[in-house]
């Protein structure tokens, strides 16, 4: 291809770097794979071991000390069964980012062979692919995941495979629309003039194009698929007990937000400080890959 | 408007008919059995057999689909394994409140997310647009039932303000509302601002200036109608997460809702509820599809007479 794709990554790079927003994004999603990757080295204690001292002699939960009197030992406080908090959320981070990013990558995966295939081949392969996506969409996301979890039964590979199964449409949908414009570019003619089979135009024009939305995308998506594992495993369906992860951590806590409320606090602010750092990543990628975008939302 | 309206609804015919059988063959692959977990733990062998032959679950797949769409095209959606009790009517009983929630968080999501997407368009690139924008990404970011649960805390138990759960009263709502639309709001927020810069860079935005009018006056009359489109195509888009979020939230809250229902019926395999429900909240999702298009329909009635 004669696109200079050196210098457009160049500059995309160059106006990634400028932006600030973006960086802090970059940074935060670095801190956060490097709290779950070190988790074993950076967590204080075993996510599992209840302590006897991590309960009150009255049987509750040990506040922060960053909120109350607690136990030194015991940062941001325990949960009810003694167990240490941050440990736990350290730990929750690899399932959190382990089934986002592998979801997402099984998303964009499907997305894309899906909406480029049905953007660029038109006809009944168009019509048959485009409308089954229709139908997967009219499902409430989250009631199918449920559904697919439950008859499958809940396991690390399972949900991030339902989740991918489940998101892969709002990427469908917008290669599509993206396929359908670039099919009709000379490029695109161009190459099926010089004999090139439409499978290798779409192989190796149409594809290389669609970068820029797979990075985007890929990011972005990181966000939603984190939420949708936490909501799963809030509504007990997601990721099992004993694994620690954040949104079962707050079904836990949601019977002691009264009187432990750090139980819940804390797990949901490291969800929303996850999808706020691929937010902000993603965005800042979009403005950068696509400067017409630039400045809106 | 009539033949676009009817066109509309025969489209999502297979749509529906898509759902039923995605749905139903996910339950028949179902590894719990229903007949044992209707017959409960104690059952014999030969009862479970006896049932799974009532209910007609010995039957070819093909044969149960066929029965139950028929059944279901007359509004009998069977009996819940469970309760003993119509599907349809349960599903109904609980129905007011899910459009409840579902109303009351969609007027939270437009009362605070068009105002906010309108104000930072104007003030663009300034720090009040930029704060406000930030809080949208944090609102964007925040799990709902995480909000929900803080919301509880602080409105519900420390200044008790709200009730703690349940649906008695209207105050009851308050902050399942909240809860359902201020993630919503902040998308609407963000999608609003963009729309609105784009309009506000048009030459009849410009025109209504050289008029002589107010910021304000050209800002409501000639810019806001205009931008207002994109918000109803991300409304249909919105409303299968939105109905999806309105699971969590009544989880949270304790809210007698479709969803609830729903989870409770995949937590005990209570099959025709299951499918029940989720046929029920897509037929939500594909009616309020409709109601979309229709709005779209008469705010710009070029896509009246545009699409296929």
């Amino acid at each position: 291809m004669d696109m200079p794709e050196a210098s457009y990554g160049a500059l995309a790079w160059r106006r990634l770097r400028r932006d600030r927003a973006a960086m802090f994004g970059a940074l935060l999603v670095a801190l956060l794979a490097l709290a779950a990757g070190l988790a074993s080295v950076l967590a204080p204690h075993d996510p599992a071991e209840q302590f006897r001292d991590g309960l009150t002699p009255g049987g509750l939960p040990v506040p922060s000390t960053l909120l109350a009197e607690g136990n030194p030992r015991f940062l941001i406080g325990t949960d009810s069964n003694g167990r240490d908090l941050l440990s736990r959320i350290l730990y929750g981070a690899q399932v959190s980012l382990t089934v986002g990013v592998l979801a997402n990558s099984l998303a964009v995966t499907i997305g894309v062979i899906v909406g480029s295939v049905a953007g660029y081949f038109g006809g009944w392969i168009e019509i048959g692919l485009m409308r089954f996506t229709d139908i997967m969409m009219a499902f409430p996301t989250l009631l199918l995941a449920m559904a697919l979890v439950a008859i499958l039964k809940p396991s690390l590979w399972i949900i991030i495979v339902v989740i991918g199964l489940v998101y892969w449409t709002w990427i469908a949908r917008v290669v599509y629309g993206q396929v359908l414009a670039l099919r009709e570019r000379d490029f695109v003619t161009a190459s099926r003039a010089l004999g090139a089979s439409r499978r290798a135009t779409l192989v190796r024009h149409i594809l290389p194009q669609l970068i820029p939305t797979i990075i985007v995308w890929g990011t972005l998506g990181i966000a939603t698929n984190v939420m949708l594992e936490a909501s799963l495993s809030y509504l007990g369906i997601g990721v099992q007990p004993p694994t620690p992860s954040w949104g079962g951590m707050i079904q836990q806590g949601q019977s002691y937000y009264r009187t432990a409320p750090w139980m819940v606090i804390f797990p949901g602010a490291a969800i929303m400080v996850t999808v706020f750092a691929f937010n902000l990543l993603g965005d800042g990628l979009r403005d950068a890959l696509d400067p017409t975008q630039r400045g809106r939302a | 408007m009539w033949t676009f309206l009817a066109r509309r609804v025969l489209q999502t015919v297979p749509v529906l008919a898509g759902i039923s059988v995605i749905t139903f063959l996910l339950i028949y692959y179902l590894p719990a059995d229903p007949a044992r977990m209707y017959a409960g733990p104690s059952a014999t062998v030969e009862t479970v057999a006896r049932i799974r032959h009532e209910l007609g679950l010995d039957q070819p797949l093909w044969v149960q689909y066929a029965t139950y769409m028929g059944r279901a095209l007359r509004g009998d959606l069977g009996f819940s394994y469970r309760k003993q009790i119509a599907v349809t009517d349960l599903v109904l009983s609980r129905l007011p409140y899910t459009l409840a929630l579902t109303a009351a968080g969609i007027f939270v999501e437009l009362i605070i997310g068009l105002p906010v997407g309108i104000a930072s368009a104007v003030a663009r690139g300034r720090w009040a647009d930029r704060v406000g924008m930030l809080i949208a990404l944090i609102g964007i970011s925040a799990p709902p039932f995480w909000l929900g649960l803080l919301l509880l805390y602080w409105f519900g138990f420390r200044i008790p303000l709200f009730p703690l759960g349940g649906a008695e009263s209207l105050a009851n709502l308050v902050l399942p509302a909240l809860t359902a639309g201020l993630g919503g709001a902040a998308w609407y927020a963000r999608v609003m601002r963009s729309s609105m810069l784009d309009i506000l860079s048009t030459d009849y935005v410009r025109t209504g200036y050289a008029k002589g009018r107010s910021r304000l006056m050209v800002i409501l009359r000639h810019a806001l109608p205009n931008a207002l489109n994109p918000i109803i195509t991300m409304a249909g888009m919105d409303i299968p997460w939105f109905i999806g979020g309105v699971v969590l939230v009544e989880r949270v809250f304790n809210w007698p809702g479709v969803g609830r229902m729903a989870v409770e019926a995949i937590e005990t395999v209570d099959v025709p509820l299951i499918l029940g429900t989720v046929i029920f909240t897509a037929l939500m999702v594909v009616v309020s599809g409709i109601l979309i298009d229709l709005v779209q329909g008469i705010v710009d009635p070029r896509i009246r007479h545009s699409r296929h």
